[in-house]
């Protein structure tokens, strides 16, 4: 092809040539893209964190005299400040936005580009984490002023954000791929209420030791269950393998399984057209 | 060279076959047209063609890669505006181009030109730094076709490229598509459903109907099918009486119905037209209209389909009305003479 100057470009523009620019290159540029488009979507990320600390402080005055009766030496505080992050951090993700790019065929422009198809979904996602882990750290907040002290050291604080971060982009797994499946903002934002029963059927607001019957069992086949537990673990007692390793498998078990509905939606959203 | 080849390609969604085996040959260099009415196949061949798509059966290969087995290397080379300007309303245009560019390979420097050289085609100005949502169709049209564009792309897809645009952004993007293909010796198919853009831009039409190609050639290969003149008579009453009285006038080729029209065919116009109006005046016949013109590309279609493409998918935009003669198809006759 001959490059001349022409109004559409000039001489030493019209060499430029396409090339794979990478999987990392490709997934960060989905990211920043990701991560610009958040301080113009604040309706979407404030709520969460507000819902998180009305629950902190509600939870802590309704439960904390109750339990901390009940259970000897249980600092209620610390009990409940991973069920707030976790009511803060769970389905907050692109995933609205990302329906929004479906919709509007952005999705399309971006399929039409050399990238791999899983870096569009995982430059969503790695935003996610970067979202839910910043949005951990105003509910630590909290709980430093109201007198949390992290056993495991700094160390274990970010472990702590790092746990909640990944929780949150499994869980976003299944908003992405309702979103990919229907393309419908509003079943995309209805995805919170699935965490409902993994939320409510678990140890949120009393030890294990307190539950009893079905709601013990249920418990313990939730995985939430050993998420909070190890999150909880960092705070009380320190490190604690035996807690931490159930609540990464818990991690893990949930991601599998969303990101393999995720990946299978955008499988069969290419294969659609 | 080929530019783009499709043989037998074929789209099926269930039981409905959109794209019913298609075969193309695109030359390196060629404007090639795709026309049709709505829900011809055209957008779902384009679909194919750059890999949003996956056939059903057949082949195909863009810029020598084929679509199904090395999507990746087609990508590269193409540059797609689809029907509906792709565009995400919460970035500004520079950011947009500048995420474009990222992922097509460009370095930050490469990109930052391509912008700048890009700016002379939207013509946005300033607005090229505001967000995306607050832009006009045309605007955000001019946009989609840079973003296509910020690559350099050797096969450049335009699926629908005016539709939407008034008259004056039409016609710069005619200017621009023809100037791409001109001084870059980019490959471009263009889908339309106007008449007038494939007969202005198109080196080769393809017209496509049912999923079907029907015919294919240069405007004027396919226009001298159709014959010299066309003498459009608007008729009141039943058309077969005046076919019937037309068919055995002297220099008249073939008479087709259709609507309240008779189309009628002829080497002389001129000097056939008297002839039709004293034949339809002999068989009482109300004229309401007698046109003479030369064949457009929608006489082509009438005669390939027995419809026109105009009746099936009327313009609904104000400036295509704008744009449409009094001829009823909608494209401005190269010679016109009426008798109402």
């Amino acid at each position: 092809m001959t490059a001349i100057t022409t109004t559409t470009g000039s001489n030493d523009s019209n060499t430029i040539r396409a090339r794979p620019g990478g999987f990392v290159s490709d997934t960060l540029a989905i990211a920043g893209r990701a991560l610009r488009a958040v301080p113009k979507d604040l309706e979407a990320v404030l709520p969460p964190v507000f819902i998180a600390f009305f629950f902190f402080v509600v939870n802590i005055a309704t439960f904390g005299g109750l339990t901390e009766g009940t259970v000897n030496g249980l600092d209620y505080t610390a009990f409940s400040m991973p069920t707030a992050i976790l009511l803060g951090v769970t389905g907050v993700s692109r995933a609205p936005a990302f329906v929004l790019d479906v919709q509007n065929g952005y999705l399309d422009r971006l399929l039409l580009t050399p990238i791999r198809r899983f870096s569009i979904l995982l430059g969503h996602m790695l935003a996610d984490v970067v979202v839910a882990a910043a949005l951990t750290v105003p509910i630590l907040g909290l709980g430093f002023i109201l007198g949390v002290r992290f056993e495991a050291g700094i160390a274990g604080v970010l472990v702590f954000i790092a746990l909640a971060a990944s929780w949150s982009l499994a869980f976003a797994g299944f908003g992405y791929a309702i979103a990919l499946k229907t393309g419908n903002p509003g079943a995309v934002q209805s995805t919170f209420l699935l965490f409902f029963p993994f939320l409510f059927l678990t140890t949120s607001y009393v030890p294990r030791s307190q539950l009893s019957g079905w709601l013990d069992t249920v418990a313990g086949l939730n995985p939430v269950t050993y998420l909070l537990e190890g999150l909880r673990s960092l705070a009380i007692e320190g490190w604690q393998l035996d807690q931490l390793v159930p609540a990464v498998v818990a991690i893990l078990v949930i991601g599998a399984l969303s990101m393999s509905m995720c990946f299978a939606a955008l499988r069969g959203r290419v294969s659609r057209g | 060279m080929s530019a783009i080849t499709a043989r037998q390609l074929t789209r099926r969604f269930g039981d409905f076959t959109a794209v019913d085996g298609i075969d193309l040959d695109i030359q390196s260099g060629e404007i090639y047209g795709l026309l049709g009415p709505n829900g011809a196949g055209k957008s779902t061949t384009v679909r194919m063609l750059c890999t949003l798509l996956a056939p059903s059966g057949g082949s195909a290969s863009v810029a020598g890669h084929d679509i199904v087995k090395d999507p990746g290397a087609v990508r590269l080379r193409i540059g797609v505006a689809l029907q509906e300007a792709a565009l995400d309303p919460a970035q500004t245009g520079r950011q947009l181009l500048g995420l474009q560019g990222r992922l097509y390979g460009l370095s930050s420097s490469e990109v930052e030109r391509r912008i700048s050289d890009l700016e002379q085609i939207i013509e946005l100005g300033d607005a090229l730094e505001r967000r995306i949502g607050s832009y006009s169709g045309g605007m955000q049209r001019r946009l989609d076709l840079a973003a296509s564009l910020v690559h350099n792309p050797e096969v450049l897809f335009l699926d629908e490229p005016t539709t939407g645009l008034d008259p004056a952004s039409r016609i710069k993007v005619w200017e621009e598509v023809g100037r791409l293909n001109r001084e870059l010796g980019m490959t471009i198919l263009l889908t339309t459903q106007y008449l007038e853009e494939a007969d202005a831009l198109a080196g080769r039409v393809g017209i496509i109907d049912g999923g079907h190609k029907i015919v294919e050639g240069t405007p004027d290969e396919l226009k001298r099918k159709v014959g010299t003149d066309v003498i459009v008579a608007g008729v009141e009453g039943p058309t077969d009486d005046a076919c019937v009285a037309l068919r055995n006038v002297a220099g008249v080729e073939s008479v087709e119905p259709h609507a309240d029209e008779v189309v009628i065919t002829a080497n002389d116009g001129a000097g056939t037209i008297g002839p039709v109006a004293i034949a339809l005046d002999a068989a009482s016949i109300r004229v309401r209209s007698l046109t003479l013109r030369t064949p457009t590309l929608d006489d082509v279609f009438l005669e390939a389909t027995g419809s026109r493409i105009q009746s099936v998918d009327q313009p609904d935009d104000s400036e295509d009305v704008s744009l449409a003669t009094d001829d009823s198809s909608g494209q401005t006759p190269d010679s016109e003479e009426a008798f109402r």
